[in-house]
């Protein structure tokens, strides 16, 4: 247990090395300038801009200057973003506090739907119902999803004016002071938009899972043995389906991000995702590498989790069996 | 239930022809887009202010927007800009995935270590922040969209390929042909290549659809193709701006024949990779 902690431990904390290494150089050589970014639109002379870079170090090498920033992060400050004139860590703890509320419904929600989709799709495999839901994977498949946000946008907030057109909360009111019901109202699109992207991978994984256990020889003797189909699919298919959707699921956190960066842009959503596209495109470079390396490790527990949950829930390595086992190393020194 | 059978098999072409068809009728429609989109007059997709935000009507079949520009000629011509960078993209990123997935799969078990460690680095970023990094850094517009995708989708194919030879390595022909004093490069040529040339087509048919959708998000988010350019991420972009106003037709037809084309080639990718497989290619 110790050896697997420690390990995947030491796993992240290289990836993050790396990671902080190869952005920190490509947003060196990339043609953002700090100092305009800084300065915006306000009229600067020659001499100033000077002066800033210098206050700032730019003009010691980029290797000095990653160092510095290095121990600064490991310290916990990374830095004062540029656009929000706040700390890093401030700005990304608010923003991802609402986008999590925003995954976090979305993630769940794709994942029922996914569930639920698939296993109908199988059961009623060839009949209209499995081609009805094919169909509409396809369409989700190749739908991007900024898209289905608009559309959603124009049917139920432009002409039904159902729901707001975006943000977290009402104009002219912070998030904590809005309602309960108020904040709901602004998440349902961006939830539902997002949800989407999940859906047709997990229906259709689920699906062919399924057909697959539909198809084995227990199946055929529970079968025989005066079971109904439903009950089967809840007794014998579920545990089945259930560990490669896990792998999917929790794996899928890296699509998660990147599309509630979509979501949350047309949604007009204060998240996180909206502070990475501000970030990047107004050259906020301590923010941009400070959601960069955030990120990084949100997807890294989310793959975390998925291998710890299949160990759980898998029976053949819960309980220690060799079959279980399937890295070479193990092999070896059971043999 | 016999008999449903035979029905069905009177009706149904089957899966060969079937694919053929798909790809026929992919490639013309994909054909009539780009040769159209190329050969447009720049005027035909022009300002034109005495026209300003005309609904779809049977001369401007997808309306005009606040510009007065026809929705329909900008639609074609962005397609045929996103059809290009997303086969550019996609055929130089799986020829990517197959060299380093036939590297690290000959090279022996350091190299696939090496491998596996470069696709995890590349898994862990989440990959849109990667694209809008890549995209940053090549200066944004066509090269930088195209460069990040290259960049960005070469991880899944890899794998694939990669899996595929390091279950090949330990074949008897394989072994036989090592034996025989052969190169590894002449071993990866005749011996490997073959066998993942039906995974590689698969893979590259299957991954055109990410990369014109990825192209599409990243300039939509503004980190891709210039907005003089009428590209589908452009269009929908600016449309973003007009939704209150009613003007509906700005987003949803060129979103519906992005999802069309990008339907296109999903389709065909799979009924490809079932034609591949011998267990269903008879169906």
């Amino acid at each position: 247990m110790w050896k697997f902690i420690i390990k995947n431990t030491l796993r992240m904390l290289l990836l993050l090395w790396v990671v902080s290494v190869v952005t920190f150089a490509m947003v060196e050589i990339s043609p953002i300038d700090a100092v305009s970014a800084y300065v915006g639109e306000y009229a600067v002379t020659e001499q100033q801009q000077q002066k800033i870079a210098e206050y700032w170090g730019l003009n010691e090498s980029p290797v000095v200057r990653y160092c510095k920033w290095a121990k600064n992060v490991l310290h916990g400050d990374m830095g004062v973003s540029m656009i929000y004139r706040k700390n890093v860590m401030e700005v990304i703890g608010e923003r991802f506090g609402l986008s999590i509320v925003l995954m976090g419904c979305a993630w769940v929600l794709s994942g029922l739907i996914g569930l639920f989709l698939g296993i109908v799709a199988a059961t009623y495999q060839g009949r209209l119902a499995d081609k009805a839901i094919k169909v509409y994977c396809l369409l989700l498949e190749s739908s991007p999803s900024f898209w289905i946000g608009m559309l959603l946008l124009i049917v139920f907030s432009v002409r039904l004016r159902l729901f707001p057109m975006g943000l977290a909360s009402p104009i002219g009111m912070s998030v904590s002071e809005a309602t309960l019901g108020q904040r709901l109202s602004h998440l349902a699109l961006p939830v539902l938009t997002l949800s989407f992207t999940g859906i047709s991978k997990i229906t259709l994984q689920t699906r062919e899972k399924m057909i697959q256990v539909l198809e084995s020889d227990y199946a055929l003797f529970a079968k025989a043995r005066g079971e109904s189909v439903w009950g089967f699919v809840f007794r014998h298919g579920l545990r089945n389906v259930l560990l490669p959707f896990i792998i999917l699921h929790f794996g899928s956190v890296s699509e998660l991000f990147g599309g509630s960066v979509l979501a949350e842009t047309v949604f007009t959503y204060p998240g996180l995702g909206n502070a990475t596209v501000q970030s990047a495109l107004k050259g906020d470079v301590p923010l941009f590498l400070g959601i960069t390396l955030f990120s990084t490790i949100f997807v890294f527990c989310g793959n975390l989790a998925a291998n710890v949950l299949v160990a759980v829930a898998n029976p053949q390595i819960r309980e220690g069996g060799n079959r279980g086992k399937r890295s070479k190393k193990n092999e070896k020194v059971t043999a | 239930m016999e008999n449903v059978q035979k029905r069905t098999k009177k009706l149904r072409l089957n899966r060969r022809t079937r694919t053929i068809l798909v790809f026929l009728v992919t490639m013309t429609i994909l054909g009539c887009i780009t040769v159209m989109g190329l050969a447009m007059h720049s005027d035909r997709y022009g300002t034109n202010f005495q026209i300003k935000n005309v609904a779809p009507c049977a001369v401007h079949l997808f309306g005009t927007d606040w510009m007065g520009r026809d929705m329909f000629m900008r639609t074609v011509k962005g397609l045929s800009t996103s059809i290009f960078v997303g086969l550019l993209a996609s055929a130089a990123s799986s020829v990517l995935a197959l060299f380093l997935g036939v590297a690290a799969g000959v090279c022996g078990e350091k190299a696939t270590a090496v491998f596996n460690w470069f696709v995890d680095l590349f898994m862990g970023v989440p990959h849109l922040i990667l694209l809008i990094l890549i995209s940053i850094l090549m200066g944004k517009g066509i090269k930088g969209v195209t460069t990040g995708v290259i960049l960005t989708h070469w991880c899944g194919l890899g794998r694939i390929v990669q899996a595929e030879i390091a279950a090949l390595r330990n074949s008897q022909y394989v072994l036989a042909a090592q034996k025989l004093g052969k190169s590894k490069a002449w071993i990866a040529v005749r011996h490997v290549l073959p066998h993942v040339f039906p995974q590689f087509i698969v893979g590259l048919v299957l991954m055109f659809p990410h990369a014109i959708m990825h192209e599409a998000s990243i300039t939509f988010l503004g980190f891709g193709l210039p907005a003089e350019e009428p590209a589908i991420g452009i269009i929908l972009s600016e449309a973003m701006k007009y939704l209150t106003t009613g003007t509906w037709w700005l987003a949803v037809f060129p979103g519906a024949c992005l999802l069309f084309v990008v339907c296109l080639f999903e389709l065909m990718g799979n009924q490809l990779r079932l034609l591949m497989d011998p267990y269903s290619a008879q169906e």
